[in-house]
């Protein structure tokens, strides 16, 4: 499956990137690359393996409900830009 | 043409939890100061792993099970990726295809019978953190992240801004049941969002959905839902389209205003939690957190109609908490075979509720406990004081904290049931009121009424009502 630039883009957008153009079209043609390695795999036989979420043979790894020690504020007030005791970015509206 | 609303809704509310979702900060968010409960987990560093709280997984089996969903035996998390400075991660851990219990119901009471509404799906997830504007910044506090969240999504089933408003109050109360969460919009640990389509009536495919948020209180859902459902309907009947949008209620206009298209839909791009296994279920399991559930407001609804012949209206509000029904019970039973249950009932919704919000007091702590309340009623159904008198001691039960027997011997309340001495007042009433006695002769039966009420004033209300209206009636007749 080859991915077109227009996915490429919306890929760069949802992960907040900004790409040249020069940047879009070899992204392009990398990320279709990785795609038809995935078509590779998906050739493999595997009807006979249950899905799987994950790699390592392990559940219901769940820890009781206490409260601990946080991190001193100062050490979270390192932000590049805090104000008060809150850290502080750029307006987002929403 | 009339039109109907499709409406489904989805419900956020924050468990209560000693810890976070994922780590070991407090998850008492709202009371510390901005940013002193979090750790390398809840600010997203990198390289950190979450651990999964027990308590608050357990408690959304619990949620699943008091709406009656099936539990599968096997869940597990995902990631959701967006990017908002609320999520420090760039994805917030939920749960995507296998939640923790779905297909489940849930009933409410309306006016026309109970109404079933399915429950699509209850999942647990993690809050974010809060975000307040200021200037040209966003401020925020990640004290919330982390905390965990279930989300309680409906079937489209309901239809009114009535029934939505009474499902909040039935899940409200379940929470509260159950002791998971508090169900506090106003603060908000309990948020929803409600989409909201019209169709002619009696079609069965869907129109437009319109999203609608940012409801701070039970009051704003049903708002915001019946300003909505017009807004739809006048754009239908005008020949317009309803957009699908997302709108926002703004509480200070009363209206609906729009927020944002939804047009190039969220791309959430969901995959398997991998630093999280997989929580598998035996039946044993489930059966053991089914045993932990309390009697639910819908059995203990049906319960208190059954044994103690209430109004289904007022057991309905004495349900609705669990503190009040409990109270309730022990003051029926203390005033069993001398007061009647609905009599009791009567006395704690219109009178001792009252108080307690006039007072501010919780039901649960306050001085008058459910036996001081039945000691009051049974002096009352012995007749020794009236009920308006026994509203007075009431009162000054809840605000000095002294018995019923003590507060009728201080002030010297005992009703007057002396015929004798009655009898004098009601012909010294006779005489003062020639006109209306005049009236009730004349077949006026309201003055009467009138004449007892000049009675009870004169003994400041602490005379026998019904011996009363009998002498009245007595020397009238002649
Ligand atoms: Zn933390």
């Amino acid at each position: 499956m080859k991915l077109d630039r227009d996915q490429v883009l919306h890929i760069a957008e949802l992960a907040k990137l900004g790409l040249s153009a020069e940047e879009a079209d070899r992204f392009t043609v990398q990320l279709s690359a990785i795609l038809e390695y995935f078509e590779l795999l998906d050739q493999l036989d595997t009807g006979a393996i249950p899905p799987t979420a994950m790699a390592i043979d392990q559940h219901n790894v769940l820890r009781k409900d206490s409260a601990g020690a946080s991190l001193p504020v100062e050490t979270v007030l390192q932000a590049p830009r805090t104000i008060g005791q809150f850290i502080a970015v750029k307006a987002v509206l929403d | 043409m009339p039109y109907e609303a499709v409406i489904g809704m989805e419900v956020h509310a924050q468990l209560i939890t000693e810890s976070k979702m994922f780590c070991h900060c407090s998850s008492a968010y709202a009371s510390a100061p901005p940013n002193s409960h979090t750790c390398p987990v809840c600010l997203g560093m990198p390289g950190m792993l979450p651990l999964a709280n027990r308590r608050a997984v357990e408690a959304t089996v619990m949620m699943g099970l008091a709406l009656h969903c099936a539990i599968p035996l096997f869940s597990k998390f995902d990631r959701k990726n967006y990017m908002y400075p609320d999520l420090p991660k760039g994805y917030q851990i939920s749960q995507y295809d296998m939640p923790f219990a779905r297909n489940g119901s849930i009933t409410v009471p309306l006016e026309q019978g109970i109404k079933t509404i399915r429950i699509r799906r209850v999942h647990l997830e993690e809050d974010t953190a809060k975000l307040t504007h200021q200037g040209g910044y966003t401020l925020i506090d990640f004290n919330r992240s982390g905390v965990p969240l279930i989300e309680i999504v409906t079937e489209s089933d309901i239809r009114t801004a009535e029934e939505a408003w009474r499902y909040l109050v039935a899940l409200r109360s379940i929470l509260r049941y159950l002791g998971i969460g508090s169900g506090n919009m106003e603060e908000g640990a309990m948020r929803c969002e409600v989409n909201i389509s019209l169709r002619p009536v009696g079609r069965e495919e869907l129109g437009t959905k319109v999203e609608v948020k940012n409801m701070n209180s039970f009051r704003a859902v049903r708002q915001a839902i019946a300003y909505e459902i017009e807004r739809q309907t006048r754009l239908l009947e005008q020949g317009e389209r309803v957009e699908q949008v997302t709108m926002g209620w703004d509480e200070a206009n009363h209206r609906t205003v729009f927020q944002r298209s939804k047009e190039g839909a969220e791309d959430y791009r969901y995959f398997p939690e991998p630093d999280l296994p997989p929580i598998i279920w035996t039946e044993a399991d489930i059966d053991a957190i089914r045993a932990r559930l309390p009697e639910l407001p819908d059995a203990k609804l049906k319960r208190l109609i059954e044994q103690y012949a209430l109004k289904a209206d007022d057991a309905y509000l004495l349900a609705d908490e669990r503190a009040t029904a409990d109270y309730f019970e022990v003051a029926a039973q203390a005033c069993a075979g001398v007061v009647e249950a609905q009599t009791v009932a009567n006395w704690l919704l219109s009178e001792l509720l009252r108080l307690m919000r006039e007072s501010g007091q919780e039901l649960s702590a306050n001085p008058v406990t459910a036996g001081c309340l039945a000691e009051l009623l049974k002096i009352v159904s012995r007749g020794e004081i009236n009920a308006t008198v026994a509203k007075e001691v009431l009162a000054e039960m809840v605000s000095s904290g002294k018995s019923a027997p003590e507060i009728i011997q201080t002030r010297g309340l005992k009703q007057i049931s002396d015929a004798d001495q009655l009898r004098q007042m009601v012909e010294q009433v006779i005489a003062a009121n020639g006109q209306a006695a005049q009236q009730y002769r004349d077949g006026k039966d309201q003055a009467l009424r009138f004449l007892i009420g000049q009675v009870m004033r004169q003994t400041r209300g602490q005379a026998n009502v019904s011996i009363v209206e009998s002498l009245l009636r007595e020397l009238l007749a002649r």
